[in-house]
């Protein structure tokens, strides 16, 4: 079933080459070093490596790379593109397509790998936790399987049907076991971090999160503070939506209420379903431990009239930080937060920005999906309009989300860029397109990108995202334009990065970088309405801080997982000194969704 | 529903598991084999027709004639089968397994092994050692006069030897031998050490003379494949056990004719699901190559239906080398299986993997959702008729005979 196109020219003229292989699966991560390995292959100027899904196809037409053949390619079938120099370059590189996947799977020698749940559980019997990150059409049997085997699940996998979700969560609620997502990006259990997690302290605030990003950003808060995290729980975006009605996030509450290490509680969440967060915060209030709220502001000021005392409420996510670690010290009558400063490194925030041009805009690409929704909330007053593909209510959608209009505030990490792809945390690749593409246009003023760093995430983003920064600014000052570059780095110097490495490496490209979400959207406002740096000089960022000890950020844990999808996840797991299987996992049946169905009826 | 068939599989494989082989004695197989007569010879693997029969299969349909004196050269042998008069029958339809070709004619002395827990029997051939023999296709005079010798003078000291002995306990014989290095299909050295001492003073008492115990003891002692036929018709023996369970998905038979691979399921009656047969993969031996090959031959898969064989490569790490792997290959292939098994055998196990035992009882259904099929450990034939073995190496069955079954099954009980 391959099919091999070519089009504009002769052999010795640029052209464009693509192959499509039907019904070929492979883990995202493979796809995405065969992508590299391709495209630093000699003659090739650019290549694409995904599934055939219609929000791909898209992306390779951003880049000029959608041939008319491939316009056919459905989601399960894989294409292969290459721009090459010549025909003869790019029949050459789509030539070493096997090899090159071959080259990977022969590395893979050593101890087993299963390739079920099943086997992986007779391998690993104390395993407590089973990380789940295989293409969403596939995640709801892995995790029904993964609990009918008494495993708790972190289901990283997005595109997982609501029904299904229902399901799992009473299923698991059933069993006792706990279901965090789907599209759980981060947790943090007995000192590990699992899927995208920063190394931060242990410690006495325990976290319910809704939001992936929303928890590092807290997590990475709390730590910067001298606060640390006892346990951080996810339960996926759409949790406490009426559909779900928080069934994570109520279990996992009942745990922080239950757990002797957890004095003050976070839950943070986009805003969720009235009710819902009625039903959470009457729960909330009768834990007996103080709690701190983010709706990223949703309930900020206007409800905390009617709340318990113990519930204290947050506008943004470093504010929630500046709160629990201030609650965890409140015990302690000599010191709360604000006496005593504290920063990891001697490092102070961009005391302003350059005025971006008249007639220019904010281009906000984000990989972090509740970064971007603070920053839409943040902005909302501060600026005139804000496009996004992920909209507060009642805010502007982007009619094309690869097309940004006016201001704009774009989440890669959407479900629409992500499906058959990696997520931009692990693949700077969409980002540094989409960064350029923004360079180029002269309505563009200023871009913001968050950096997030941490266990799961991309190995070294400042080395492809500084060099992207440089090229963009360089376009731009070829125009004759000015265009600052905000990057806000989420991480701690614990983090397998470095933060201060990835700091240095984006200022060195000239990009202004704060450590601070809040801070940095607040001074990209100002930069546009010129009413200065608000809050230009923060005491939590000043000062020396308690040395940052070799702390119990690498403390061992005993925590034992299983891993089904992304390998990443494994290894950081493993580095962690965590005990871990890989499960090498294949699509049932092949993918072949008939026979996958008369297996189902067959297993039932 | 699905429920009946976990239970359908565990019976089956109970039974295969729990099945006590035992050697009980050697006969002609007109008299031993059911459904024996005097124009039938039987072969390996799935139905065959000459026409699309391969070189070893021809070659030894031609020598069995020959033996038998029906016929005294290629023609004469080849008209009798084309022309009906000498029918050809899987060897798997008439409780007997034969190794390579796997000819049997109804004058050849064969093994009786009984399954002692369910009374089932099955029968298997005599094993002629290495070189021009009959089972890849060598019919020369050479490999005649070597047949009339075991048959003539070894069988019948063998058959007293073993009746002397009460019996040999097949599978005790497998369970020591497994911890001696073998995995019962490639490797055979360890039982076959283990059965001819255990023969060895019965064949003493029991031949005429000192010269032939002598040459029978030498022939069972040199030759490290001569417990395999005893091993395949025990395993024939503990697959036919599991046949048969109303529901159930257990693999009861796999085997090659050298054209088409075939499986049977134990809910599937005497249901063949066939497709052309792969090449082995492996290490051929000097002077050969990949070219010379025929596919995959033999009935000799019974073994890794039983759960040994590359089931139990772990135990095995001798031979990795056949397929250029490490001794860790040789525990993975062992675990990967397990992926596709019902059970772990409870008489076989593994030292290597803290004595775990063997995985055992293929599942049509694993089989299809990881797309993972068994492994078979195989020797290389020649496609020409009488070169005889020229490598050893690993064959996996064609996917498409598992999905095909599946199908099947899900027609047959309206799933």
């Amino acid at each position: 079933m391959n099919d091999l196109s070519a089009q504009d020219g002769a052999a010795g003229a640029p052209s464009t080459l693509a192959e499509v292989r039907a019904g070929a699966y492979y883990d995202s991560v493979v796809l995405m070093l065969l992508q590299r390995a391709l495209a630093g292959l000699p003659g090739i100027l650019d290549a694409g490596v995904v599934m055939g899904t219609p929000a791909n196809k898209e992306l390779l037409a951003q880049s000029a790379l959608l041939t008319e053949d491939l316009q056919a390619a459905a989601p399960e079938d894989l294409i292969l593109v290459v721009k090459a120099a010549s025909k003869s370059a790019g029949r050459a590189a789509l030539a070493r397509v096997d090899e090159l996947l071959t080259a990977r799977r022969s590395q893979q020698t050593g101890a087993y790998r299963p390739k079920s749940l099943a086997s992986a559980t007779r391998m690993i019997p104390e395993a407590a936790w089973v990380l789940i990150s295989v293409p969403g059409r596939y995640a709801a049997a892995v995790a029904r399987d993964a609990l009918n085997l008494g495993k708790n699940v972190f289901l990283y996998s997005d595109n997982v049907s609501l029904e299904d979700e229902i399901s799992l969560k009473e299923t698991a609620a059933a069993k006792g076991l706990l279901v965090m997502g789907p599209d759980c990006g981060t947790a943090r259990i007995d000192g590990v971090g699992l899927g995208f997690a920063n190394r931060v302290r242990r410690g006495k605030v325990g976290i319910v999160a809704a939001s992936g990003t929303g928890l590092q950003a807290i997590m990475v808060g709390i730590h910067r503070l001298g606060g640390g995290v006892s346990q951080a729980f996810g339960t996926g975006g759409r949790d406490l939506s009426h559909g779900v009605q928080a069934l994570s996030a109520q279990d996992a509450l009942r745990r922080l209420r239950d757990d002797p290490q957890t004095d003050v509680i976070v839950i943070v969440s986009k805003p969720p379903a009235k009710s819902v967060a009625q039903e959470l915060m009457s729960q909330a209030a009768s834990c007996n431990k103080p709690v701190v709220m983010d709706f990223i502001g949703y309930c900020s000021g206007q409800n905390e009239g009617d709340a318990a005392a113990n519930i204290h409420f947050a506008g943004t996510l470093d504010e929630a930080a500046e709160l629990a670690v201030s609650l965890t010290k409140s015990a302690d009558p000599v010191c709360g937060t604000e006496q005593r400063p504290f920063s990891s490194q001697a490092w102070a925030e961009p005391q302003a920005l350059p005025s971006p041009p008249p007639q220019s805009y904010l281009r906000a690409l984000y990989s972090g999906g509740t970064l971007a929704y603070e920053a839409l909330y943040l902005l909302q007053d501060a600026l005139p309009s804000v496009s996004s593909n992920g909209p507060l209510p009642g805010g502007r959608l982007l009619e094309n989300p690869h097309r940004s209009q006016g201001h704009t505030v774009v989440d890669l990490g959407g479900d629409a860029f992500t499906v058959g792809r990696l997520h931009p945390m692990l693949d700077n690749e969409l980002r540094v397109r989409r960064l350029l593409q923004e360079a180029q246009d002269p309505e563009t003023g200023l871009i913001l990108l968050d950096v997030l760093l941490g266990d799961g995430a991309h190995a070294d983003p400042a080395s492809e995202l500084a060099p992207a920064i440089e090229q963009g600014t360089a376009a731009a000052a070829r125009d004759g334009r000015t265009l600052p570059v905000v990057a806000v780095v989420i991480g701690t110097g614990g983090d397998p990065q470095g933060l201060d490495g990835q700091i240095e490496r984006l200022k060195a490209a000239g990009a202004y970088v704060f450590t601070r979400h809040d801070d940095a959207v607040r001074a990209a406002a100002s930069a546009f309405s010129g009413r200065g740096y608000g809050r230009s000089c923060r005491p939590s960022q000043l000062g020396p801080g308690p040395p940052e000890a070799s702390e119990d950020v690498h403390v061992s844990s005993s925590l034992a997982a299983i891993n089904v999808g992304l390998e990443s996840f494994s290894d950081s797991l493993r580095d962690q000194g965590a005990e871990v299987v890989h499960v090498d996992w294949r699509p049932p049946a092949g993918g072949d969704e008939r026979l996958a169905g008369l297996l189902a009826r067959l297993r039932q | 529903m699905a429920g009946d068939i976990d239970s359908a599989n565990t019976t089956a494989v109970e039974r295969m598991t729990e099945a006590r082989p035992v050697l009980t004695g050697l006969g002609k197989a007109l008299e031993l084999i059911p459904g024996m007569h005097e124009n039938l010879l039987l072969h390996a693997g799935p139905p065959i027709a000459w026409e699309q029969a391969s070189g070893p299969l021809r070659g030894a349909l031609i020598g069995a004639l020959i033996f038998e004196g029906r016929a005294g050269g290629v023609e004469a042998a080849e008209r009798l089968i084309v022309n009906g008069e000498v029918q050809l029958a899987p060897c798997h339809h008439h409780s007997a397994v034969g190794p390579m070709a796997g000819v049997i004619s109804p004058s050849m002395a064969v093994y009786a092994v009984e399954n002692t827990t369910r009374g089932n029997r099955a029968y298997s051939n005599l094993n002629e050692g290495y070189g021009k023999v009959l089972r890849y296709g060598a019919y020369s005079e050479e490999v005649q006069a070597r047949l009339r010798w075991m048959h003539d003078v070894m069988a019948p000291v063998l058959g007293a030897a073993i009746e002397a002995c009460s019996g040999v306990d097949v599978r005790a014989l497998l369970a020591e031998a497994l911890h001696m290095g073998d995995e019962g299909h490639n490797r055979n050295k360890a039982g076959s050490v283990l059965f001819t001492r255990q023969l060895a003073p019965h064949i003493a008492r029991t031949a005429p003379d000192p010269a032939t115990a002598g040459a029978i003891i030498e022939a069972l002692g040199d030759n490290a494949l001569s417990v395999l036929n005893p091993v395949m018709a025990a395993c024939k023996a503990m697959a036919d056990a599991a046949h048969g369970v109303e529901k159930s998905t257990i693999v009861t038979t796999m085997a090659r004719n050298g054209t088409e691979f075939g499986i049977r399921v134990s809910g599937l009656g005497g249901r063949w699901f066939t497709a052309p047969c792969p090449q082995p993969v492996g290490l051929y031996f000097p002077g050969f190559s990949a070219e010379d090959g025929n596919p995959d031959i033999g009935d000799s898969t019974i073994t890794e239906t039983a759960g040994l064989g590359a089931f139990a490569m772990a135990a095995a790490p001798a031979i990795v080398t056949f397929v250029s792997g490490t001794p860790q290959d040789a525990l993975n292939a062992t675990m990967e299986m397990y992926e596709i098994t019902a059970a772990e055998h409870g008489a076989f196990t593994i030292p290597q993997l803290d004595f775990r035992g063997t995985p055992v009882g293929i599942d049509l259904r694993a089989v299809v959702e990881t797309g993972i099929t068994p492994r078979v450990n195989t020797g290389i034939a020649h496609r020409e008729a009488g070169v005889g073995q020229i490598g050893a190496g690993l064959v996996r069955p064609p996917l498409q005979l598992f999905t095909e079954a599946l199908e099947a099954f899900a027609d047959n009980y309206g799933f």
